[in-house]
This record gives structure tokens, sequence and C-alpha cells, in this order.
């Protein structure tokens, strides 16, 4: 019963959010981390494809920052509420 | 494409008066709530001799960096430009209500006299519209104090409670900030692509010239990168609709970091985005040819799998506009949240430690939100292709030909 008082402690809740933040912007660095160092390995490989990759790059990075950015809005919300 | 040579110097001028520019808007931003709480002279025209409304406010309240900061982002009645010596400058924009009592009522946000007034009985506290009760004595008199006003009893927007015909029940339909920065930017588009338009058709075979030839690029781009290698060989269908999403997008985005307009936070409004990506959702399923439905009612793999894959199927159909909505509300909110909350940083220190602190951290601040300024313009451009690109994809899954295996 312990815990479970302490789970619904209000104050927990804004602690879980800025965990939530933190943990949302760590898959976001690691996520566009594997895709920025991919596209600079092949970019290497291939200097004459530079421009199409960089652009690929950049859409993957978007994506993957979009499901980084979920978790950030519902940190937020939990924070502000 | 041509490439086009600007002179270094001329370069550079443009690049640090947009960069001066950008980022003092936002400095203007945060004068905000300090000023609002100095408001008990704030009401300009019929209210003289006002020094303390129930004294519900101090003089110098601490700047609070979470209110500045979601007042900036979220819709507002009226466009909110500054703070002149305690008085509230802005641009009224029409209230428009119904209620069951009494119909149909427009005025101007400036009637509220920023919640100073009430006007036919409806006042506005913090943002939102109440509905006072019919003998409460505050809805005829000069001065309004609104939680006093508000203890009497109120109605509050009530859309089941308006059409069951209860009494008392209103609804708001004003053209919020939001909606006059969407009127904004289609008036901006219209200018822009009726004048390409005419000067299409008036000289077809010449070279484009002025405005013209800064939008081929951008228009040949989304039909060459994004439409006709997503959707296939029957893009021209979906284009129209591509290219308005994509010019809507990029154009409400970028009113978004204009400074000193108001702050306007189009795209950043869930709203708004839901029913950009309810256009995709309907224009996707509308177009689905026979193949479309059978990749997600009957796929060619083992019937076992049908009892998995097919709730994913469905979900995905409805999960991919949600994403799309998501992700392009949560991208641009968080760009402005975090230019705000660098500018704040400023003051928040100012108030911890002392003015010398503040104006130390204000050079660092200031880089910093130079340089996220920057990146949203990028970003600006980027969720704009990336939810185009996203939908073509969509429109070219639901019209694709298939040839069997």
């Amino acid at each position: 019963m312990e815990i479970l008082t302490i789970l619904l402690d209000l104050a927990n809740a804004y602690m879980g959010a800025g965990i939530g933040a933190g943990v949302a912007a760590i898959g976001a660095g690691i996520g566009i981390g594997k895709i920025g160092g991919s596209a600079l390995e092949s970019m290497a490989r291939q200097p004459e494809a530079i421009g199409d990759i960089r652009a690929n790059m950049i859409v993957a990075a978007a994506l993957v920052e979009g499901a980084a950015f979920f978790g950030i809005i519902v940190c937020l919300l939990i924070a502000l509420k | 494409m041509l490439n086009y040579r600007l002179d270094k110097a001329s370069t550079l001028f443009f690049l640090l008066v947009s960069l001066a520019v950008l980022t003092s808007g936002n400095l203007s931003a945060t004068e905000d709530t300090h000023a609002d709480v100095v408001d008990s002279t704030a009401v300009v025209e019929s209210h003289d001799g006002h020094s303390n409304e129930g004294g519900s406010h101090n003089e110098h309240e601490a700047f609070n960096a979470g209110e500045m900061i979601m007042h900036h982002v979220t819709d507002a009645h009226d466009i909110h430009l500054m703070d002149v010596g305690g008085h509230p400058v802005s641009i009224p924009l029409p209230i428009i209500l119904y209620s069951t009592d009494d119909g149909l009522s427009v005025f101007l946000s400036s009637a509220f006299h920023h919640g100073h007034a009430a006007k036919n009985r409806y006042i506005i506290d913090h943002g939102h519209i109440y509905r006072l009760g019919e003998n409460n004595p505050f809805a005829t008199s000069e001065s309004l104090n609104a939680d006093e006003a508000l203890s009497m009893g109120y109605t509050q927007e009530n859309w089941g409670g308006v059409f069951a015909g209860e009494p008392g029940a209103f609804i708001d339909l004003s053209l919020t900030k939001t909606a006059a920065g969407i009127v904004l930017t289609v008036i901006i588009m219209f200018i822009v692509f009726m004048s390409i338009a005419k000067a299409y058709t008036r000289n077809p075979n010449e070279a484009p010239k002025g405005i013209q030839s800064l939008m081929e690029p951008i228009i040949l781009f989304v039909r060459d990168e994004i439409a006709k290698p997503s959707v296939g060989p029957r893009y021209e269908k979906f284009l129209p609709y591509l290219l308005t999403i994509f010019f809507f997008i990029w154009t409400a985005n970028m009113l978004g970091l204009i400074p000193f307009i108001g702050g306007f936070n189009v795209t950043g409004n869930i709203a708004v985005t839901m029913v950009l990506a309810l256009f995709t959702f309907v224009i996707t399923n509308l177009s689905g040819n026979k193949y479309y439905w059978k990749h997600i009612f009957a796929p060619d793999i083992p019937k076992p799998l049908y009892i998995l894959m097919i709730p994913i199927e469905v979900m995905g159909v409805f999960i991919k506009p949600i994403v799309l909505c998501a992700r392009l509300f949560a991208n641009i909110t968080a760009g402005h949240i975090i230019i705000l909350a660098f500018m704040s940083l400023i003051f928040i220190f100012a108030n911890q430690y002392g003015t010398g602190a503040g104006f130390g951290v204000s050079i660092v601040s200031l880089a910093f939100a130079i340089f996220m300024n920057i990146m949203e313009i990028l970003v600006a451009f980027l969720q704009a292709y990336v939810f185009t690109l996203l939908s073509a994809l969509y429109f070219g899954a639901a019209v694709e030909e298939h040839a069997h295996h």
C-alpha cells in the first residue's frame, strides 16, 4: 500500500513528466545519431551522391523527431495540468 | 534552376537585419506579464480614476514564465501586440456568440475593454467568455471585477445545452487569433498565387519574372520530388491538394515566427493540424482502389496471421493521419516554447539574482534564441515538406495498381 500511495502522489507526476521528457530526448538523440552516422559514412563512400543522401537524411530525421515530440508533448501536458 | 548570386555585402546586411528583427520581437513578448499586472489603469476609454481594482493585483508580481509562454502559444480573442505604459495595445477581433436566450451577438472584442466591461451580459476572464446571470449588477455597471461577478453565478460555453435548447446556454463562434491567422495565411496565398497564375496565362511562353520566378522552382520541387515519385503515374489528380497543403503549412509556420504582429500560432493549434490531417484521411480513403482495401482486409499472407494483421492495418488507417497531425503540432509548438523559454531565462535570472545577472544571461540567451529562430525557419519548411510527402505516399498507396506476383 505504501507504494500505491507514493505512486498516486501528484508530485511524482511532475517527476515522471520530467524523466519522460528526458528519456524522449535520449530516444531522439540515439535515433538521429544513427541516421546521421550512417548518412555520413555513405557520403564518404560515394561523394557524388552527397546531395541525395543529405535530403533523405533530413527527412528521416524529421520523422524520428516527430516520435520524440509525442513524448515531449505528453510530458508537457502532465506538467501543466 | 538558375543560380542567383547576391552581392556578399547585401547578403550579410540582410541576414543581420533579419536576425535582429527575429529576436527582438521575443523581447517585447516578455514584458507582457509585468504590464498586465499593473493594469488597474489599463482601461482606455470610459473609466477614470481607477486606482485599485479590488486589490487583487500587486504592483510588481514576479515574472511567471509558464504563464507568459502559455499566453503566447494558446489562442486569444484579440491580437495582443504590446503593453504601452500599462495599457495593453491590441487589435480587436469579432466576437460571435450565439445563445438560446438572446440569439446571435456580434461585436468587436474591444467592447470587453480587456476584461473590464461586460457586453450583453458576457464577460471575458483570462481568455474565457462567461455569461453572467440576469440580475447580476456587474452586467450594466462601469467597473467589472471578474472574480466577484463570476461568484454570483455564470454559464459557460455549452454546445450540448444550445442544441438541446437549454436557457442560458451559449456557444462561442468568434474569429479568434488563430482563425485570423488562417485568414491572413489564405490572403497571402491568394495574392501570391493569383498573380502567378495571371502571369502564366498572360505570357505563356515567356521566361518567368518576379514572384513567378521565386515560386516556380518550389512548385516544380513539389511536383517532381514529392508528387511524381510518391504518388506514381496518377499524380496530377492530387497535385492541387498537395501544393495547397504544402504552401499553407509553410506560410502558416513562417507567420508564427514573425515578431511584433501579435504572435500567431496557427499550425501550433491541434485543431488546425487535425483538420489538415482529416483532409488527407478523407482523400486517401475516398480514392482508395480495390487493391488498397484488399491490402488492409485481405492481404497476401497465411490465413492464421489475419487475426493479427487486420486490426493492425485498420488501426494504421486511422493512426497515420493522427500521427501527421501530432507531428506538425508538436514540432511547431515545441519550437515556439523553446524560443520563449530562452528569452524568459533572462527575466528569471534578473528577478532571482539581480539585473546584472540578467544582462549577463541575455547574451547567452540571445545567441541561443537566434540559433533556435534560424532552426525554426528550417523546421517550417521541413514540416511542410514531411506532411506533403507523407500525404503523397498515402495517396500513392491508395491508387497503386498492383502487379500480382
